[in-house]
């Protein structure tokens, strides 16, 4: 039977139950290879539920460093047997089968082509512990355990992690330690090791870091000088509101006073939460809200209004799967045209898609920056792939000398000094106005913000010369908008190319990937990765310098193709859609798949083409 | 409404308050509500209110809704900023402004459709932050703006001016702030100046939640007979607790009060309260109480006002936040940014 045989590059899948306390085990399962300098990129795939529904751990471990889901998975843990048929089924062939082999299962649950590693798990824990709660956890524990000695994870490096996360916890390290010698004991002496997948020392990790794309955009919002946080409890956005608290405990509490550098409320909706963001942008503070898709349609209207009104507003969209209720606990990059677009009227906004944890944090800093710069909402587009996950990046970084653009303020300095001020007037020719923050001035200044129609001093009209030169106004912000936003990044095929791909987001990885290995079948394209919208000069050059370009995205409708075309009146036939739209994080393979048969499609059409003009010369 | 513009030159002799501001600088533009709209009295008083207490005009920022009630802060205080928001979220974005800012004044305008209907939510979880502000509804019991439907603190059994009657019960915005933790609830008239301007500059003094519900009789579209909201049902059926006499730092208790006549209430700013009691036994601190009263009074038609309810600790929103007492933002890079160091430390922790 074939044996699958694979050093550093392989996926190993964990099927538990919700609740049972897995995913701190298997979190350190991976975070231990990791530890050998071997990257790997976790995903958590789990229900909208707490207790009692199937959740998955999908680890991929990756030498080349590759982070993207790669499809496929090369040893299935399963420990659910509510799931068992169908985690049989997804493994590869060649590949193991590591279960718990206390109750005996007919033939029948296994398939000839796989490799079965059967432990009594079960059995080992009812024998130690007598405490069910007890049993439930360190059965994790012991399977990490036997997976060590099965993978060739060194079993210190466990150690060492379990001695920083129990640190002044001596009694749980203790047991932990236990648990984990148990398996790691009953594999040397029982279970044939190594298997032919496994991890072996190496120097690839480096400086990299390993968090979560929700932490990461907190903690953009601490060094970017948020104050103001609102929210409302969603999947999958809630832990960046929780971390933030985290992180402001830890940065923002004034040493002297005690007193706390922030305010964060959790508001009663996310039309509250928007509310509260709206009036503390007006009132110059910085302040943000995290939610997901359904909460931006509930923000719709004050979006509206931040637009019009010209307020700073930075909303972080942690996408999950749509629409409606969806898929809360599944990915999908599916909210790009309701945030361009969102809200009735004429409106258009800023979006920042990041591409992991890294560009979380700097998007959201700079998002924190253009919302004060272009006086609007600013929305930072991130998923549940990237927000949820810990994903290995580049660290974070800080330039000292880094001030906070917060834009055109007119201080009390300048109404003194009897500067003109027209609140909705451009006065140097980027569309965006002067504003003044409330109490600065005792008689110069003051407005009266609304979203209703006005002159460009801010006094209601509905006359159409005044409410034209408003939005052409608006209009000429969002071009200055697309010279300050994060640039798209070019990565040139290897040899010159007709074809071309777009990319942007949690899509990174995986192109990445693909394109590798599409160079190395022969097939060449030019890739451009969308860091925001507006869609800056180079995006247009680069769809007028290919002939073909693929747009890949995770959404059913192809909403980024849609917003180029729209944007950039380009002819729809030249962009080929890229889709995938499952609820799972996009794929190598899936994505190399999609676009080699487009071209080997076309190269046969083409072929033909010319056949058929061949022939129809020859009968003329 | 007039089109005629009032001179802005001021007479010389216009008495000047303490900040050096005459009655006038707390005017604004000019209303553009019907002749005779209860919501222009509330404007006046607001005026008065502010000029008696010497607030510089533009350390008040004024918020609204969306409605009649909710254009009128563009009628007073021309020197503050206003921010006409959208329909039912006035408090949410008062709440933001606040936290941004806890040294200015918060005066949030609102109607009985923008607070009872579309935001009674936002209504009832301002009240429940304690946000520090000064939330005044001008009460009509109609959309007046959209030419006379109910609104829902029209009382049931009231009569429209097209002659429907009113099946639904009301929203009792009073009990809700008194249940919810508003600490300063109070009712008045708009045609009742006198017990009006004092209410308003308690509640400016008050330190926390404070809500005002004023009957603002709409002559438009709910002043005729059969209506609970127009100026004669009003003034048939208003029941004051209490009178606020006058308000001074910590003036001695004349003597032309019987005991048990008067009760004093030190305010957050140092002001005193002093209230005049009406009702026999009306006690203006305790909650239930004052429930209690304005249910059973309530129920036999009658219009209570007055201050019914104080809380003399109250406290807000930001006490309960911790937040600094410089505002949040008037904070700069220098005091919000951890820097490159703590950056480091943190990198190397995720490691």
């Amino acid at each position: 039977m074939k044996r699958i045989e694979a050093v550093n590059d392989f996926v190993i899948k964990f099927a538990n139950v919700n609740g049972s306390g897995s995913t701190s085990a298997n979190e350190l399962f991976a975070k231990a290879i990791l530890r050998m300098g071997v990257p790997v990129s976790p995903r958590n795939i789990f229900p909208s539920n707490i207790q009692g529904l199937p959740t998955w751990y999908e680890v991929r471990v990756s030498e080349k460093g590759y982070q993207g889901r790669r499809g496929g998975v090369d040893m299935m843990v399963a420990m659910n047997p509510q799931t068992w048929d169908a985690d049989v089924a997804e493994l590869e062939p060649g590949g193991y089968l590591f279960y718990d082999s206390t109750r005996p299962l007919p033939p029948s649950k296994f398939r000839a082509d796989i490799h079965v590693i059967g432990m009594p798990l079960t059995d080992i824990c009812n024998a130690i512990y007598s405490d069910p709660r007890q049993r439930q956890l360190f059965k994790n524990i012991i399977y990490v355990g036997a997976l060590s000695v099965l993978l060739g994870v060194d079993g210190e490096v466990i150690e060492a992690l379990f001695a920083e996360q129990y640190k002044g916890k001596e009694k749980l390290l203790d047991s932990n330690v236990r648990a984990l010698h148990l398996g790691r004991d009953f594999a040397k002496e029982h279970l044939d090791a190594p298997l032919g997948i496994r991890v072996r020392r190496a120097d690839a990790v480096g400086e990299q870091i390993f968090v979560d794309g929700n932490s990461a955009a907190a903690l953009g919002c601490i060094y970017g000088g948020a104050t103001v946080a609102a929210w409302y409890p969603i999947t999958p956005s809630s832990s960046v509101a929780e971390a933030f608290q985290k992180y402001c405990a830890r940065y923002r509490v004034d040493p002297a006073t005690g007193q706390n550098k922030f305010a964060i409320v959790q508001a009663e909706d996310e039309i509250a939460s928007i509310g509260i963001v709206v009036g503390a942008g007006w009132n110059g503070a910085r302040a943000f809200t995290a939610t997901s898709g359904p909460g931006v349609s509930l923000m719709t209207e004050f979006i509206g209004l931040a637009y019009f009104a010209e307020i700073p507003v930075t909303i972080i969209n942690v996408q999950r799967g749509g629409p409606s209720t969806g898929m809360p606990t599944r990915t999908q990059q599916a909210d790009i045209l309701s945030c361009a677009y969102a809200s009735h009227g004429d409106t258009k906004h800023v979006l920042l898609f990041p591409e992991d944890p890294h560009e979380c944090f700097e998007h959201a800093a700079a998002a924190l920056d253009l919302a004060d710069r272009l006086q609007t909402p600013v929305f930072l587009m991130t998923d549940l792939d990237i927000g949820m996950n810990q994903r290995l990046c580049q660290p974070f970084e800080w330039d000292e000398a880094r001030e906070y653009d917060r834009g055109k303020v007119m201080t009390a300095e300048d109404l003194e000094a009897g500067k003109d001020f027209g609140r909705y007037k451009d006065v140097d020719g980027d569309g965006i106005p002067w504003r003044t923050l409330p109490g600065t001035h005792p008689t110069r200044g003051s407005y009266f913000t609304r979203g209703t129609t006005r002159d460009a001093y801010a006094r209601y009209s509905e006359r159409g010369p005044d409410y034209v030169y408003n939005v052409q106004r608006l209009l000429k912000k969002f071009e200055t908008a697309a010279g300050l936003v994060p640039q798209p990044v070019l990565r040139d095929a290897t040899r010159k190319t007709r074809l071309g791909v777009i990319y942007f987001g949690s899509t990174s990885p995986a192109m990445h990937e693909a394109l590798d290995v599409l160079t190395d079948a022969g097939i060449h394209l030019d890739a451009l990765r969308l860091r925001a919208f507006p869609f800056p000069q180079v995006v247009a050059q680069f769809l007028t310098d290919h002939d073909e370009v693929f747009v890949v995205e995770q959404n059913r409708d192809a909403q980024m193709r849609s917003l180029l075309v729209n944007e950039l009146d380009v002819d729809p036939a030249r962009l080929v859609r890229v889709l995938h739209f499952d609820g799972t994080p996009i794929t190598a393979r899936f994505i190399t798949q999609a676009i080699t048969q487009h071209v080997h499609a076309e190269a046969v059409t083409s072929q033909r083409k010319v056949k058929d003009h061949n022939l129809r010369e020859c009968t003329a | 409404m007039t089109y005629l513009a009032k001179p802005r030159l001021h007479h010389p002799s216009l008495t000047t308050n303490k900040v050096g501001y005459t009655r006038r600088d707390y005017e604004g533009k000019i209303s553009t509500l019907c002749a005779g709209c209860g919501h222009d009295s509330i404007s006046a008083a607001i005026i008065q209110a502010c000029w008696e207490l010497d607030i510089e005009p533009h350390r008040v920022a004024k918020l609204s809704g969306i409605g009649c009630s909710s254009k009128t802060p563009d009628y007073f205080l021309g020197a503050s900023h206003g921010f006409n928001t959208v329909h039912g979220r006035m408090p949410s974005v008062l709440t933001g402004a606040n936290l941004a800012n806890r040294d200015l004044l918060y005066l949030g305008v609102s109607g009985d459709g923008d607070s009872a209907s579309i935001g009674l939510g936002q209504f009832a979880h301002v009240m429940r932050r304690g946000v520090c502000m000064v939330y005044i509804v001008e009460n009509n019991g109609v959309y007046g703006l959209t030419k006379g439907q109910f609104s829902a603190t029209a009382d049931r059994g009231s009569k429209s001016k097209k002659g429907v009657i009113n099946s639904d019960s009301p929203v009792d915005l009073i009990g809700m702030a008194l249940q919810l933790g508003a600490t300063y609830v109070a009712r008045s008239f708009s045609g009742d100046k006198a017990q009006l301007v004092p209410l308003i500059k308690g509640a400016i003094s008050h330190g926390g939640a404070a809500f005002i519900d004023v009957i603002s009789p709409c002559v438009a579209f709910n002043n005729h007979a059969g209506s609970t909201k127009s100026y004669d049902y009003v003034r048939e059926h208003n029941e004051a607790v209490n009178r606020i006499d006058f308000i001074t730092p910590r003036s001695e208790i004349t003597t032309d009060y019987a005991p048990g006549e008067v009760v004093e209430v030190l305010q957050h700013d140092g002001l005193t309260l002093r209230l005049r009691k009406l009702h026999d036994g009306y006690d203006p601190t305790d909650r239930l109480a004052a429930m209690n009263h304005v249910q059973t009074h309530q129920a036999r038609g009658e219009v209570v006002t007055g201050l019914l309810y104080v809380d003399p600790d109250a406290s807000d929103l930001h006490e309960a936040l911790n937040t600094s007492a410089t505002p949040l933002n008037a904070l700069g890079r220098q005091e919000l940014c951890p820097g490159a160091q703590a950056l480091a430390k943190l990198n190397a922790a995720l490691r």
